[in-house]
């Protein structure tokens, strides 16, 4: 299939069509609407089903029914709803079901602005709900990647039992960029749904049961244990990230989804000015990519994490850095974009002033 | 020797861990019939909620899943979503269902959701001790209303048969009661009436069955049953409250 040029939302609708989702699941917010009125469009013609929920409980509910049966299944939201679904969200992690979950980023607390944010990553990658559980997070900084990762998110949710969360700022959602959406490759070896609720005329009459209740505390602290045996294995085989223009770097800053775009500018902006700054942007938010940072902590002068928040993935590059080095911080916040030249007066500010 | 009764092969061998005089054994007992009579059992997810009947999914020998407070219908909404041709029912209380869950059934019932959905009322909080609920009797006692549920400030029980019975998407809507033989047996031909329904792909059921908390009302088991009768159904009369078949 040829380029097409597509708003993000849609991408990620489209993508998730092409990967096999049938069953959505969701409720309207902006900014990212697009997703399930394309769902409500689109789904039908592919014999699948689109349901508008009554709130964001209700759907991501509807997400435990529709994956515990063994479909794959998604929903999506924005910061607000996304809170309102941490309880399902929870029970989902607990009771081990596959499904993806698409977070388009708006500023919060509260009801916040419906301008984009990173300020849900601790929400997103520090489990959110209650109890000890995470989420595998993946964080596209454009479209071609959000539909790669978009396809890849139901695998990982398939192959670890797994609820996957797309982390995608407001930019991301509304942006509008070519893609291509080619014929889908199932990972290899993904699991049988052998725990699927599908009526014991399918098991032989064994009873299968979707459940997250555990009374007896050896009994809940096993199961807690084996399910951070599954991250125990995606930090060692799920881990994603990207190193760019670090070959000379003597600073290096740390930027996810949009803001690492914006970063690249003022890497460049950097360029011409002498200064050689590194890019090391976490495409997997949790598992977080620690050891990445073990290629530059030599070389590096000093850590810059920029976000759209008040600094949240500030804290694991401070863990990854353990101190070795100093770890500093840009953040714009709100609804507002760090511009490139704002980022470029941080780093001349850090490494002593040097001028323009 | 023959054998005149025995336990149906819609229930597991696990014990019940109700209370003496409790009357959810019976209301799982009549589900499960019906699951065995119409050949559904090995084809049925039951979705079991929070509350007394949270190990519901121990019990009925088929596959189930177990949900939020309240999200049963929900959760049974995207089950049935994906497997149409199988049968999905909620069992729910009375804080479950009318209280907490109160916007999932509602819209579960205004989407016609092709479910069956057992709702277990007993007028208050079973598994928490005790506490009032949104069923509780105006002046009926309980942890959380010590003197007595007030109408002012507490407000009066919610009917939840009438209200879902207003609502174009139910098909089949029943109050039914386990304190005597015949009530029962009229209770079974309810609940088989509502599986049937999904089984038509009629729509939404719903059989709310009164039931009795020996435990928590303070009463023992043949109190209870008396105070049921007498008690709470004239404030919750018992009736088909919808059929779109024409029953009602």
């Amino acid at each position: 299939m040829a380029k097409m040029l597509m708003k993000g939302n849609e991408a990620i609708a489209a993508a998730a069509i092409n990967a096999g989702c049938r069953f959505f699941f969701g409720y309207p917010i902006t900014p990212q609407n697009e997703i399930p009125e394309y769902m409500a469009r689109e789904l039908p013609k592919v014999g699948g089903t689109y349901v508008q929920a009554e709130s964001e409980l209700a759907a991501i509910n509807m997400i435990y029914g529709a994956a515990g049966a063994g479909a794959r299944v998604m929903t999506s939201s924005s910061s607000p709803g996304i809170s309102l679904m941490q309880e399902g969200i929870s029970y989902i992690a607990g009771a081990e079901l596959p499904c993806v979950i698409v977070n388009v980023v708006r500023a919060g607390p509260g009801l916040g602005g419906i301008q984009p944010a990173q300020s849900d990553y601790f929400q997103a990658t520090k489990g959110g709900g209650h109890g000890d559980y995470h989420l595998l997070v993946l964080a596209p900084a454009n479209l071609q990647e959000a539909v790669d990762l978009m396809e890849k998110a139901f695998d990982l949710a398939d192959k670890y039992r797994n609820p996957v969360m797309i982390l995608a700022d407001g930019v991301i959602g509304q942006i509008m960029e070519p893609v291509e959406i080619t014929p889908y490759q199932p990972y290899p070896d993904l699991p049988p749904k052998n725990w699927a609720t599908t009526g014991t005329a399918h098991s032989g009459g064994r009873r299968r049961i979707i459940n997250s209740l555990f009374l007896n505390p050896d009994e809940l602290e096993q199961h807690i244990q084996a399910i951070y045996q599954k991250y125990a294995e995606m930090e060692k085989h799920e881990v994603r990230y990207e190193m760019y223009h670090c070959d000379q770097a003597e600073m290096m800053i740390v930027a996810y989804g949009t803001t690492s775009r914006i970063v690249r500018s003022a890497i460049e902006k950097c360029d011409r000015l002498g200064i050689q700054v590194g890019l090391l942007r976490p495409i997997t938010l949790y598992p977080f990519p620690y050891k990445a940072f073990e290629q530059v902590i030599d070389q590096a002068k000093a850590f810059l994490a920029v976000e759209m928040s008040m600094g949240q993935m500030l804290e694991d590059v401070k863990i990854a850095v353990a101190g070795r080095k100093p770890v500093n911080f840009y953040g714009r916040t709100g609804g507002n974009i760090p511009m490139p030249d704002e980022i470029v007066r941080k780093v001349q500010d850090i490494l002593g002033g040097r001028s323009a | 020797m023959k054998t005149v009764y025995q336990k149906s092969a819609g229930l597991t061998d696990i014990p019940m861990h109700y209370c003496p005089g409790c009357t959810h054994g019976i209301i799982h007992k009549l589900v499960a019939e019906t699951l065995v009579e119409l050949d559904m059992l090995s084809k049925t997810i039951a979705v079991a909620s929070v509350g007394c009947s949270v190990f519901a999914y121990e019990y009925f020998n088929c596959d189930a899943q177990e949900a939020a407070h309240g999200r049963a219908p929900a959760v049974a909404t995207g089950t049935k979503r994906v497997l149409p041709e199988n049968v999905v029912f909620t069992y729910q209380g009375d804080g479950d269902l009318a209280s907490i869950g109160m916007a999932e059934i509602v819209h579960a019932a205004m989407r016609g959701e092709n479910i069956t959905v057992i709702f277990v009322n007993n007028a208050i909080y079973g598994m928490t001790g005790g506490q009032m609920a949104p069923t509780t009797l105006v002046g009926q006692r309980t942890t959380t209303s010590p003197y007595g549920r007030s109408r002012v400030g507490q407000g009066s029980p919610l009917h939840i048969s009438e209200m879902l019975a207003t609502i174009d998407g139910s098909a089949y809507i029943a109050r039914v009661s386990v304190h005597n033989i015949p009530r029962l047996n009229a209770a079974k031909r309810s609940i088989k009436k509502a599986f049937q329904m999904q089984l038509e792909n009629k729509g939404f059921s719903l059989v709310e069955v009164l039931s009795t908390c020996p435990t928590n009302w303070g009463l023992t088991p043949v109190e209870a049953l008396r105070w049921l009768e007498q008690t709470m159904i004239p404030v919750n009369p018992l009736g088909v409250y919808k059929d779109i078949e024409g029953g009602a």
